[in-house]
């Protein structure tokens, strides 16, 4: 395992006490794309702050490539390449200078630096702008060059900080194909977000966090498949009183996993994929159905399954 | 902050700690050329930067004013010591010069980094101890401090009326005053820069650098105060006294100054204290 974190928790004393995680425990295979998944404030911006050498744990260790991150952090980062949320590119340098002043930073010769600043100004599609000061670039390629920059010293694990806030979508797939790419070279990839479009897309694992802890773990499809339907139908309704015996109804029908209530009316999970809208509708239109939605089972399904929340709020 | 190796290499314990060595050195090495690159850049503001402040000093006071009638008149601490003004001022503005190389290499562009744009973050990413990440400023202002010192000499030469009487009896001893005064100075930097809230830190010339300097015997020698000796005490506290008082000694001994004793004591205390306070800023702000 490349990332082994254990019993990690981060506390913030103060006037108002903060546990931003919450006893975590994980590892994430060589070579993988790892995603966390959660709302904002889950605590996914401190675990990766932690596992990156720039903040400390309150209790628990990580280690990374089997190196103490509390205890050797200089030397945990010659493994580590990060890319943090906002853009922390040298606004003194240009583009080709960020690069290869990061490359001097971890002990490359000048032309071995010369070299793969120019390989990986190519790779990323950059060499058109190497001469351009950050200030001058847009979003998209901003974080490109952050990319370049967080693996031209062959780290073995990329850390990528909600990598497509603040994206276009052009941007965003482009993103995702150049962290796609970073697996056949062979690095780990972990990575934050609270897209579930994003967490689907690109990861082999995800853990879905919330209130600093790690409420479940597994691949994209297995977390779809752990809620045993295919579509989410989220009822609207006027009479709320008569919730309970709603739900008893739906429960009793063939191909519905199951329902529960919710603040506006009740959800229901479906197993089958079709024929169900005319029962539903039937047995809802008694207690004032109001408005119907239809979803496929997403990530976001398996949030709103652990927590009642949605993810987005 | 000495670390430890936690990893099972399988080489010799020695060969480790030699390679961690040069692992240091080489990322120490890249900050200081990174920040050498930057600075080559921006030569012609930095120029500005160290020239300015003495050139004006000496044009008005050593120049312009004892063109005036009545302008000896101006200087009593120039009548009262029976020497030119500008022998008086040239150690002062080397200190003057130093200390304000400390802020505006260190303590300026950290406000800007740990500010808005957070940029420090990558620095700190290096394959070095954060304190070390910290020290590559201090030690990089120090070598600003040393020129913009230096810079003052020719502009003390030529501008003013009366020429300067300057004579170094002990080399060693004016080296060694130069240097702990420019390292002190970008402590000094760092721990304001580390110190103060990035969005304040325009309020440091009013608060911190002209307090300092007015108060720091740079137009005119310690000495000078005895008649205020609650003023003579007081401004004990401030390390600017102690490099002027220093520059004083070696370069214009014929001027009372402090014991070279007490000026290397006091500026080495305040290299460590500055440096700590410094260091310790630092880590506090980049390790969350």
């Amino acid at each position: 395992m490349i990332v082994e974190i254990e019993g990690l928790s981060k506390i913030y004393e103060g006037k108002q006490r903060v546990v931003a995680i919450d006893g975590i425990d994980l590892s994430v295979e060589a070579g993988s794309l790892f995603g966390f998944l959660g709302p904002n404030g889950a605590g996914k911006t401190t675990t990766i702050s932690i596992c990156t050498t720039r903040a400390l744990p309150s209790a628990g260790r990580v280690r990374i490539a089997g190196i103490d991150v509390v205890q050797s952090p200089s030397q945990a980062r010659r493994s580590i390449g990060v890319v943090p949320q906002y853009n922390t590119l040298d606004r003194a340098c240009t583009v080709y200078e960020n690069i290869h002043f990061h490359c001097l930073y971890f002990g490359f010769s000048r032309t071995e630096a010369q070299r793969r600043t120019t390989h990986l100004l190519e790779q990323f599609h950059l060499t058109e702008r190497a001469q351009a000061y950050p200030a001058q670039l847009s979003g998209g390629l901003a974080q490109r060059v952050q990319i370049a920059r967080a693996i031209a010293h062959h780290p073995k694990v990329l850390f990528l900080d909600e990598p497509s806030a603040g994206l276009d979508p052009q941007s965003r797939i482009a993103m995702w194909e150049a962290v796609k790419n970073l697996r056949e070279e062979g690095i780990t990839v972990v990575l934050t977000t609270h897209y579930m479009e994003e967490a689907d897309e690109l990861c082999d694992r995800v853990a879905i966090i919330d209130h600093g802890k790690i409420l479940i773990e597994d691949t994209p499809a297995a977390l779809k498949g752990s809620i045993g339907a295919q579509r989410v139908y989220e009822l609207d309704l006027r009479n709320h009183a008569g919730i309970p015996q709603l739900i008893r109804t739906l429960g009793a029908q063939p191909g519905i996993a199951s329902a529960e209530a919710t603040a506006k009316g009740v959800r229901i999970f479906a197993g089958g994929t079709e024929g169900l809208l005319s029962e539903v509708v039937l047995a809802a239109n008694p207690y004032g159905l109001r408005d119907l939605t239809i979803t496929e089972t997403s990530l976001e399904t398996v949030f709103i399954r652990l927590t009642g929340r949605e993810l987005r709020e | 902050m000495p670390e430890l190796a936690t990893v099972e290499t399988g080489t010799p314990a020695a060969s480790a700690q030699g390679s961690l060595r040069t692992q240091y050195l080489r990322a120490f090495a890249g900050l200081f050329l990174r920040d050498l690159h930057v600075l080559r850049r921006e030569l012609f503001p930095f120029v500005i930067r160290v020239c300015m402040n003495p050139m004006l000093f000496l044009l008005v006071f050593t120049f312009i004013m004892p063109h005036m009638s009545g302008g000896a008149s101006m200087n009593p601490t120039s009548a009262a010591m029976g020497t030119s003004f500008s022998t008086v001022l040239l150690p002062g503005l080397m200190a003057v010069a130093i200390m304000f190389s400390g802020i505006a290499a260190v303590a300026l562009p950290l406000a800007q980094e740990f500010g808005i744009t957070r940029e420090i973050d990558d620095r700190v990413m290096c394959p070095l101890p954060v304190a070390a990440v910290a020290f590559e400023k201090i030690v990089f202002s120090a070598m600003q401090s040393i020129i913009a010192a230096i810079v003052v000499f020719p502009l003390a030469y030529y501008i003013p009326s009366t020429p300067v009487v300057a004579h170094v009896n002990s080399w060693p001893y004016l080296v060694a005053v130069l240097i702990l005064a420019s390292i002190t100075s970008g402590a000094l930097g760092l721990t304001i820069g580390t110190t103060v809230e990035p969005k304040q830190i325009g309020l440091i010339f009013g608060v911190v650098v002209m307090p300092i300097t007015f108060l720091g015997c740079v137009y005119y020698p310690w000495k000078a105060l005895d008649p205020l000796p609650w003023l003579q005490r007081g401004v004990l506290i401030n390390p600017i006294v102690y490099m002027s008082e220093g520059l004083r000694s070696a370069l214009t001994p014929a001027l009372p100054h402090m014991h070279p004793a007490m000026i290397l004591g006091m500026l080495t205390f305040f290299l460590v204290l500055l440096t700590w306070l410094g260091i310790r800023g630092f880590k506090r702000r980049v390790i969350g």
